[in-house]
């Protein structure tokens, strides 16, 4: 008998007797930030934590496409973020204010000073080089001047990407009540390795249709399909007294640029 | 108001001021106590070292000497939380076993009337001020029981807050276990006794001249350190008191250490 | 390679009795243990539907749990289909056989590792150390412990026993043996600590053809799996190496990917008090020009389907390896780690280890017990196992072993003096026989045990038997 067999013999066997569970019941909130019609859950200045919704009497959002007997909604199965405007732009606070909590480094600005704006941050991490993944929108490293260009195209190997100071990347989605970002290896994402080899990352977060405020709203708009990498904050470690320093082996520098 | 009063084997054989004073607390409060002689151990020892079978005839036994009682009321956090969560788990397995329904319907008929002296105050009297007089300062350990296992939340606090006289200090670390754990005390005794006097260190920290507790097993355990520690030294003096200790006494028939 | 092991530890009490004893280790884990404490608490805080999202990881555990063959066989199906290759491993030299034929197809002798409790427990780097390949740890904490030839002690940090000063000397006398020495003058900084470990294991990543991980998660609905790290270490070795081989525990797998909308808010905050760790990878199969070419599961028994089969201890398996119930657990603040005699130590540990080895050994024997049963691991874990409730389950299982007699004896002689109140009556108004009566203090030798450090309490006149008779003709009116 092949050890798959056995194995799979043995849990059947363990299972003989044993009752079903009680079902799954997804009654969790679907997001903590709060809707339009409650007060938002962090306001600069107020004593509430961040993300924490006060009182009971917070409608639970509910996700459209679930199941009905197990609650699951099927991968891959696209569930807009039902956010009104107003509620929008707490999100997109609530983002900013968790990346920077994680040692982030959080800049807004809009399209037109995009350039302008990377350059400088290259400038002000003395950055001579910065690998550019393919699809990065044309232009946007337009302004950097000195600073060399390596496309991804053809892959620079692991030591040549070792090399280089900087990395310039968009993103899939953003996750404001976890300060995440994540990458899907996307349109101006590139593998998985450009943006973990060089020491600088700047990521760009398009606000208007790449913020949901939450995991359950973040998962159906990923593609489990392809390689993802969530990102919050920089690499940091607890492993010294169980304290938090950022700065191991991934980018010690995260710059998140929020385009308006 | 009639209710049996299951005093514990701890207090019964060792610590009887508290389940002495938990029937002069009641009886103030104009409730009729009884004692059921048949009553003896909840069992747990047994349960929690491992020796389940054995324990069986003490379910017995419980059920059958609070029969018929509307309320049983205990000073012991432990042993309300070994018959609320354990009894039900005993007569669970027991059926499991092909051993027929008695000793769960022995631990369905029982459990729910029992109850921790504090629930039995807040809950069914409606008090916390039960006009006791105890003019010390006093910091309260929540043993792990009664904290975890039965949800007591406030309502020990609560009740001391209401004591006329006394001075409630926090106890820094409150929520962490003493050492004592049963037979753990005994099968860990180094583990045991650095958990105890960390839990008297703090204790000790607030300056109180009594730690009291809920759980009379806990409060053996500390006591024993403490007299232990202060044997030739000259700490300044803490002594360990039940909470019922705390609530029974009043301005006319006070507290005394003897 | 590490000559430590666990094999032939004592049981828990004699390891236990010298950590008491160990100022620098007890001030070490007090500082670090209390210091996520209160982290963890401000982080599950946050939530304000903490107790849907447990009760749903359990529920969701339970559920795959009872079902586990039809999930694997699903998670087998994806992935084959992704293109990755699915091994089945009955226990741990098997699986351990397979990592290292893999490892030499590649021909290669070195891997680079993400921290994998795992391949921890099946002992995987002395095994591939045994057929020549060298097994580099990247995990810092790990890195500290292979380095200082250590045991872990810890599931999430496994080097909390080390301070930052014990890091900086190994730091500084080890890391030259094994590659780029330590940078002249390091400091204890754990901000420099951590670039040394950046420096150190930089060329490694770079040159590393295999990587070798375990996971957090596995999503049966589409084949992928996730890990979740805070340095980038495990990035590293999921991305960069040609050939990934994951060693992953069959309890590990979830039925689907909206399940991660629960387990990735559960496991960041309960295990290093984050709202979400600095990075998460997933990924499904091998996706060309992206990371590994190659990429191999070993989907691991060992000791689990056994523990499947127990309706108490099963519910262990719902364990997502967070590590709250240690930094919680006031017994694992003062034995410390190694005491627990594997690489899950603490409260989980003692509820798992006896379940995955038995309780045949000293130390598997002795876990159930090293427990005040004081609960507060049962409230901080995130898929609420009720650890003391296995304990005592497990705790039966060890009394029935030989060995026991003597303390099965006595719990009986307690046992029928409980029930039988007029001997009870009697044996309480017998002073000499008190102590013997007093439950708490029964099972032998127990009298030296208490009376090391506690003095024996002071025995009432009378029992309040006697004070109950005297008194109770006058119960309407106060007691005198």
């Amino acid at each position: 008998m092949s050890s798959r067999d056995a194995v799979l013999a043995r849990i059947r066997a363990a299972l003989a007797d044993a009752p079903e569970p009680d079902p799954v019941v997804r009654d969790y909130r679907t997001a903590h930030v709060p809707g339009a019609d409650v007060p938002v859950g962090h306001v600069p200045g107020a004593d509430v934590p961040v993300g924490h919704v006060p009182g009971a009497d917070v409608p639970v959002g509910h996700v459209p496409g679930a199941d009905a007997s197990t609650g699951h909604v099927p991968a891959g199965r696209h569930v807009p973020a039902a956010h009104v405007p107003d509620e929008h732009v707490a999100v997109i606070d609530l983002l900013a204010e968790n990346l920077a909590d994680y040692r982030a480094h959080v800049h807004r600005c809009t399209e037109a000073a995009l350039p302008a704006l990377l350059a400088r941050l290259l400038a002000e991490h003395g950055s001579r080089s910065v690998a550019v993944p393919p699809g990065l929108p044309h232009g946007w490293l337009a302004e950097t001047g000195e600073v060399r260009q390596h496309p991804d195209e053809p892959p620079l190997t692991a030591r040549e990407l070792d090399g280089i100071d900087s990395v310039v990347t968009t993103c899939r989605l953003a996750v404001a009540e976890t300060g995440t970002l994540v990458l899907d290896a996307g349109p101006g994402q590139g593998r998985r390795a450009l943006t973990l080899v060089p020491d600088h990352h700047i990521c760009v977060v398009r606000t208007a249709d790449q913020v949901v405020a939450s995991l359950p709203q973040a998962l159906p708009r990923l593609d489990p399909a392809r390689p993802l990498t969530w990102i919050s904050g920089p690499s940091a470690t607890s492993d010294i007294e169980l304290d938090r320093v950022e700065g191991v082996h991934g980018p010690r520098t995260l710059d998140v640029v929020l385009l308006e | 108001m009639r209710v049996a009063l299951f005093a514990t084997c701890v207090n019964d054989a060792v610590l009887p001021r508290a389940a002495i004073a938990t029937v002069r607390l009641l009886q103030r409060l104009g409730v009729e106590v009884d004692f059921p002689e048949q009553q003896s151990c909840c069992g747990q020892p047994q349960y929690n070292t491992g020796y389940r079978r054995q324990a069986e005839p003490l379910v017995r036994r419980m059920a059958r000497a609070f029969d018929g009682y509307e309320y049983v009321v205990t000073p012991s956090g432990s042993c309300v939380a070994m018959v609320r969560d354990n009894y039900p788990r005993i007569g669970a397995k027991a059926r499991a076993e092909g051993r027929g329904e008695e000793l769960a319907a022995a631990a369905a008929s029982l459990t729910p009337r029992v109850l921790e002296l504090t629930e039995f105050l807040v809950d069914v009297l409606g008090v916390t001020d039960v006009g006791a007089y105890f003019p010390h300062t006093v910091t309260y350990h929540p043993s792990c029981h009664g904290l975890r296992v039965l949800g007591l939340g406030t309502r020990p606090l609560a009740l001391l807050r209401a004591v006329e006289g006394l001075e409630l200090v926090e106890l820094p670390g409150a929520e962490e276990c003493c050492g004592f754990g049963g037979t753990f005390a005994v099968k860990n005794p180094d583990v045991s006794t650095a958990m105890g006097a960390d839990k008297i260190a703090h204790a000790r920290s607030t300056g109180a001249e009594v730690l009291c507790g809920a759980d009379n097993s806990c409060l053996l355990h500390l006591d024993g350190m403490l007299r232990r520690q202060s044997r030739g030294r000259g700490d300044a003096p803490l002594r360990t008191v039940h909470l019922a200790e705390i609530l029974a006494p009043t301005e006319a028939d006070p507290w005394s250490v003897a | 390679m590490s000559g430590r092991t666990y094999l032939g530890m004592p049981a828990f009490p004699v390891e236990a009795k010298a950590s008491t004893k160990d100022e620098r280790l007890r001030a070490n884990l007090r500082h670090a243990t209390h210091t996520i404490r209160d982290k963890r608490a401000r982080a599950v805080g946050e939530l304000d539907d903490w107790a849907l999202l447990r009760e749903a990881g359990k529920r969701i555990k339970d559920h795959t749990l009872r079902h586990l063959d039809t999930y694997l066989l699903q998670l087998e199906d994806r992935v084959t289909a992704a293109g990755g290759t699915v091994h089945w491993a009955a226990d741990a030299a098997e699986a351990n056989r397979i990592v290292a034929s893999l490892v030499h197809a590649t021909g290669e002798t070195e891997v680079v590792k993400v921290k994998s409790m795992a391949t921890q427990e099946i002992g995987l780097n002395e095994a591939l150390a045994a057929e020549g390949v060298n097994a580099y740890e990247t995990d810092l904490a790990e890195l500290i412990v292979q380095l200082g030839d250590d045991l872990p002690s810890h599931i999430l940090v496994p080097a909390i026993h080390r301070n930052r000063g014990e890091i900086r000397d190994i730091f500084r006398a080890q890391m030259g043996r094994w590659g780029r020495p330590a940078p002249e003058g390091l400091t204890d900084r754990p901000a420099d600590l951590a670039e040394a470990a950046r420096l150190h294991l930089r060329e490694k990543f770079l040159r590393a053809k295999v990587g070798v991980s375990g996971a957090n998660f596995m999503i049966a609905e589409t084949g992928t799996l996730v890990v979740v790290e805070s340095e980038g270490n495990g990035r590293m070795c999921l991305t960069l190496p040609e050939t990934l081989i994951s060693v992953v525990g069959i309890e590990k797998v979830l039925p689907s990917w909206q399940d991660l909308e629960v387990f990735l808010q559960l496991l960041p905050r309960s295990s290093t008090a984050e709202r979400m760790n600095p990075y998460t990878t997933m990924w499904t199969g091998t996706t060309a020009g992206d990371g590994p070419r190659d990429f191999h599961l070993v989907l691991l028994d060992n000791g689990r389907t056994a523990t499947l089969a127990d309706e108490v201890g099963r519910q262990v398996l719902r364990c997502i390896r967070c590590s709250a119930c240690l930094n919680v657990c006031p017994v694992y603040e003062r034995a410390g780690g190694h005491a627990y005699g594997s690489p899950y130590p603490g409260p989980i540990g003692a509820v798992l280890m006896p379940q995955l080895r038995g309780t045949t050994s000293e130390v598997d024997a002795s876990l159930p017990f090293a427990s005040s049963l004081c609960g507060a691991c049962y409230d901080v874990c995130p898929v609420a196992i009720d650890i003391p409730e296995v304990l005592v389950h497990l705790r039966e299982q060890v009394a029935a072993q030989p060995g026991h007699g003597a303390e099965r004896a006595a719990m009986k002689a307690a046992a029928w003096l409980f029930d039988h109140p007029a001997a009870l009556a009697a044996a309480e108004r017998a002073a000499s026989a008190t102590r013997a009566v007093h439950p708490r203090t029964l099972p032998l030798r127990p009298a030296k045990a208490w009376t090391d450090s506690r003095d024996l309490p002071e025995l009432p006149a009378a029992p309040f038997r006697a004070w109950w008779k005297q008194h109770r003709t006058t119960r309407q009116e106060p007691a005198e």
